[in-house]
């Protein structure tokens, strides 16, 4: 046996700024201030820029359904690493607050600017509601509830030939132009995004965490944990709902392929891709592979193949995801030491 | 010794399948004592504790906590009331510091209520509340230690943090499953007087313990269980005395054969 024994390893270190001290914002110079500051404003300028740089009409509307797409996959990285309940729901969120906000709009005669908020509420009371059963499920089991009901909620509607039947809902309001369209949803996007980042460390959001470690240690504090669980399932069907309301209107169109499996599988896939339980990562890989799978429609059938194939690559080779990476590189710097 | 009763458990009963786990136990713990609960390995203690916290759904029997009948109500409406458990194998939050695992409990209705540990009705700061709480539990406060991840920390510390979890709660009655096991000799020895201190809090405990000299220490009495069934009750040396319990540890031919065969 001969062992190569190593000269010297890899070795991390964090970068020496005071602010990356958890609670304590101790900024005293510039070059700490850049620091904190400058990946934020990357991402928020990057996003507030996309839809001017964008080239045709059909590809900023390719952004706008990304920004839905980072919606669901923002619920789905808070349920799954935050809450710890794994959940294929986002077609079922999608589809209900699609619906909802199409029927407030056709039925109710109500405005957009009423449509949607009540909507992203009442599908999320709805998803809550039809969900309630399911709660004191975990992991997969939780995820196999969320997958049905998108599944069962298509069928009844074809068979029924409720709500529109096959052909859905048409002539819901669109929106005055397309600024307001493409803008609105980046702006509730940015806020989602550090509203959540801030929800999760607040006191209530070590509750949600608590129920992801320990569920029965959460029981023994004498907390509900149904109660949070239910409220987690409120927000991400809420983010969802609103998606779906916002598609609705984006296309005047409500109708069952809004249940379509994409809304619970993509996001997922940005997640992997993302990073989970960073909350941006998600994002990014919602704006990386919606844009990568409408660019495919060139190849035609191939499309899927190409599309796994990206897929495989980084589970295989960056399986911890982008931002997991990214940040790691961003917070320490390695250098090599001798053994 | 006041002898007013906190807690009546009445002829509890819980079977798995086949297995009867609990059989018709009933005792009593009285207000300011500790109570301990001994026997030998799957004798139902765990069992109990879980019937009477509410982790587990009793078959039969009945609980009554100052005159009210909590036989089954829900987990976290027990702990609410100031009956609070810790685990034998610890459930802190992994991904948490050890300060931030107390957050959790200060978040809730009972902590908002009594301000926690202490808390004179009014909840401060989360944050500053909970390092206040570990200290008094044994993290030292200018140390590192109530900083670092739960993940990171030794089984003395995440014991102390199971105790810490639930004195967050300000509570009335704390059941301790072996709050001693998996300690070494000398982390045994600082949680001995931990325990009297809270005895002192006026705090009840019921102590579930196989190291039984560290538990006839701080114990006032004893209930000593064998196969799902209560043997025998008393004070320590009452229960010492015991020519059941003596058989029940040490075995009998009869038992001894029993155990082997299993």
């Amino acid at each position: 046996m001969d062992f190569i024994i190593p000269e010297r390893r890899k070795e991390r270190v964090d970068r020496g700024i005071k602010v990356r001290t958890e609670g304590i914002y101790a900024i005293s110079s510039l070059e700490e201030v850049t620091y904190l500051v400058f990946p934020r404003l990357v991402l928020i300028m990057g996003i507030l820029l996309l839809p001017i740089l964008m080239p045709s009409l059909y590809w900023k509307r390719v952004i706008s359904i990304a920004c839905i797409y980072s919606l669901l996959a923002l619920g789905f990285d808070f349920l799954a690493h935050f809450v710890g309940l794994v959940s294929l729901g986002g077609a079922f969120f999608i589809g209900v607050g699609g619906y909802t906000a199409a029927i407030l709009n056709k039925s109710f005669g109500l405005p957009i600017v009423l449509t949607i908020p009540l909507a992203t509420v009442l599908g999320a009371l709805i998803c809550t509601l039809l969900l309630l059963p399911a709660l004191p499920l975990r992991g997969v089991y939780f995820a196999i509830v969320t997958l049905m009901y998108p599944l069962a909620l298509m069928r009844i509607i074809e068979a029924l030939n409720i709500l529109g039947g096959t052909d859905g809902i048409l002539g819901v309001a669109g929106f005055p132009n397309r600024w307001v369209e493409q803008y609105l949803i980046i702006f509730i996007l940015i806020f989602v995004l550090f509203g959540l980042r801030r929800f999760v460390n607040e006191d209530i959001g070590l509750v949600f965490r608590g129920v992801k470690d320990n569920d029965q240690a959460v029981r023994a504090s004498g907390i509900n944990i149904t109660f949070y669980k239910a409220l987690a399932v409120f927000i991400a069907s809420g983010l969802g709902s609103l998606g779906g309301a916002y598609l609705s209107h984006i296309y005047m169109w409500s109708g069952i392929s809004q249940f379509a499996l994409d809304f619970s599988v993509i996001p997922i896939a940005a997640t992997v891709i993302g990073g989970g339980g960073t909350l941006v990562g998600p994002l990014l890989g919602c704006f990386f592979l919606v844009p990568i799978s409408e660019w495919l429609r060139e190849f035609g059938t191939l499309r899927i193949v190409f599309y796994s194939l990206i897929l495989m690559m980084f589970i295989m080779f960056r399986s911890e995801g982008f931002m997991v990476y990214a940040q790691r590189k961003y917070h320490q710097f390695e250098r090599w030491v001798k053994v | 010794m006041r002898e007013e009763i906190l807690l009546q458990i009445v002829n509890v009963c819980k079977s798995f399948g086949g297995v009867q786990a609990v059989l018709n136990v009933s005792f009593d713990v009285r207000k300011g004592e500790v109570f301990g609960i001994i026997g030998p390995n799957g004798s139902g203690k765990t069992t109990l504790i879980n019937c009477i916290t509410g982790f587990i759904k009793m078959d039969s029997g009945k609980i009554v906590y100052r005159g009210q009948d909590i036989s089954y109500l829900s987990a976290h409406k027990i702990a609410d009331l100031g009956i609070t458990r810790t685990f034998q194998i610890m459930r802190p939050y992994y991904s948490l510091p050890a300060y931030k695992n107390l957050i959790v409990p200060l978040f809730s209705p009972r902590a908002r209520r009594t301000g926690g540990w202490r808390g004179g009705g009014k909840l401060g700061d989360r944050d500053t509340v909970s390092i206040d709480i570990l200290e008094e539990i044994g993290f030292e406060r200018d140390s590192f230690v109530p900083y670092k991840l739960a993940s990171s920390l030794p089984t003395g510390y995440l014991k102390r943090l199971e105790l810490a979890r639930c004195l967050a709660l300000r509570p009335d009655i704390i059941l301790c499953d072996e709050v001693f096991s998996g300690l070494s000799m000398s982390e045994i020895a600082s949680m001995v007087p931990l325990i009297e201190k809270l005895q002192m809090d006026g705090i009840t405990l019921v102590m579930i313990e196989h190291r039984l000299r560290e538990l006839f220490r701080v114990a006032n009495r004893v209930m000593v269980m064998n196969f799902g069934e209560k043997l025998t009750e008393g004070t320590p040396e009452e229960v010492m005395e015991d020519e059941r319990v003596k058989e029940a540890y040490l075995g009998s031919e009869k038992l001894l054969d029993y155990t082997f065969e299993a």
